[in-house]
């Protein structure tokens, strides 16, 4: 449901750059979403097509890409994804320790480029 | 023409939460964003603590609520000031509704201030309001996987308070499962394991609530 407020905030950041760059049609926008972020991208989808249909902006496409989970031990700091990478956590594969991993990157959620005419 | 902007689609709560965060650090007031799903007790427990904390503490809550004020009347039955947001169907607060909240309370001498976000754990995970700590609230009856289930929610909390365990006789929910995927997903989370019925547990939680408050304090 809040992907009706990220649409949003996404629409806003486009018409900023738009604008600064002076430009008028928006061609494509890539959306980067972390696995552990709470996007779901067909919701984000939707929202973003209903939002923009009568607008400048309608027939724009984006693109969504999920950035995996990068978890970094905090006994032997080695840096891994979980296994299977669906999985948000999971004990480190060098020295097995269970708890405390930090998340060095799954949390993004970022307009990545902008394509626009 | 392709170009790279690399900005967070959330900036701008984001900014607003770091302007509150400032905000409240002058004042010294110790805010708490509280979470949970419907029906895990998050008015009660609040009824709860106001009410035994408030000779010893000025406290004020911000209540995220659907459609009515029913909440927010219990709180104000405490005595503890607190404001209603209708977030008209949203399912998560944002700063700027904290901040327009702000203006109908009393900010003088306030030593706590909880934010009673919207009854969901996936939602307000992604919004800051300003909070100097998550605190999740999950009721025994709910499932010892929710932790899994949610597990942004649980890492990015500071503290989780697990309601209703005078039902544990009654319901499939192991205490030390929960607990320990809890631990898995953030190994420094304080888990206090309450009913906010009997009252058992709330001591400790208590306990954290004044070296929280005390920590902000000196900072001021
Ligand atoms: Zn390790």
């Amino acid at each position: 449901m809040h992907e009706l407020s990220i649409a949003q905030s996404l629409l806003a950041l486009i018409e900023d750059e738009m604008a600064k760059h002076g430009k008028e049609k928006l061609i494509t926008v890539k959306v980067r979403h972390g696995r552990l972020s709470s996007v779901v991208p067909e919701a984000l989808s939707m929202a973003f097509e209903v939002m923009t249909a009568d607008s400048r902006l309608a027939g724009a496409a984006l693109v969504m890409e999920e950035t995996p989970v990068l978890l970094r031990c905090r006994d032997c700091s080695r840096e891994f994804t979980p296994d299977p990478p669906t999985a948000a956590f999971a004990p480190c594969p060098g020295c097995g320790q269970e708890l405390g991993h930090t998340v060095v990157s799954g949390r993004e959620l970022y307009i990545e480029y902008l394509e626009l005419e | 023409m392709q170009i790279p902007v690399v900005r967070n689609i959330l900036e701008a709560n984001a900014n607003e939460a770091s302007e509150l965060k400032d905000f409240f650090a002058q004042k010294g007031i110790l805010v708490l964003n509280l979470m949970s799903s419907p029906g895990a007790g998050k008015t009660t427990i609040l009824e709860r603590t106001l009410t035994d904390l408030r000779n010893e503490l000025r406290m004020a809550v911000i209540e995220g609520d659907l459609q009515t004020d029913n909440d927010a009347r219990r709180v104000a039955a405490t005595g503890a000031q607190a404001v209603q947001i209708n977030t008209e169907g949203g399912c998560h607060l944002t700063a700027s509704q904290i901040r327009a909240a702000l203006a109908s309370l009393d900010l003088g001498g306030l030593d706590i201030l909880f934010i009673e976000n919207v009854g969901n754990l996936v939602c307000p995970a992604e919004f800051d309001v300003g909070e100097d700590f998550k605190v999740t609230l999950l009721s025994v009856t709910e499932g010892d996987d929710k932790p899994e289930k949610y597990p942004l929610m649980f890492h990015i909390s500071a503290a989780t308070l697990l309601n209703k365990i005078d039902l544990l006789p009654y319901v499939d929910f192991n205490l030390a499962n929960a607990s320990r995927h809890a631990r898995t997903l953030n190994a420094d989370i304080s888990l206090f394991p309450v009913s906010a019925r009997t009252g058992e547990g709330l001591d400790a939680w208590y306990d954290w609530l004044r070296a929280r408050r005390a920590a902000k304090k000196k900072l001021a």
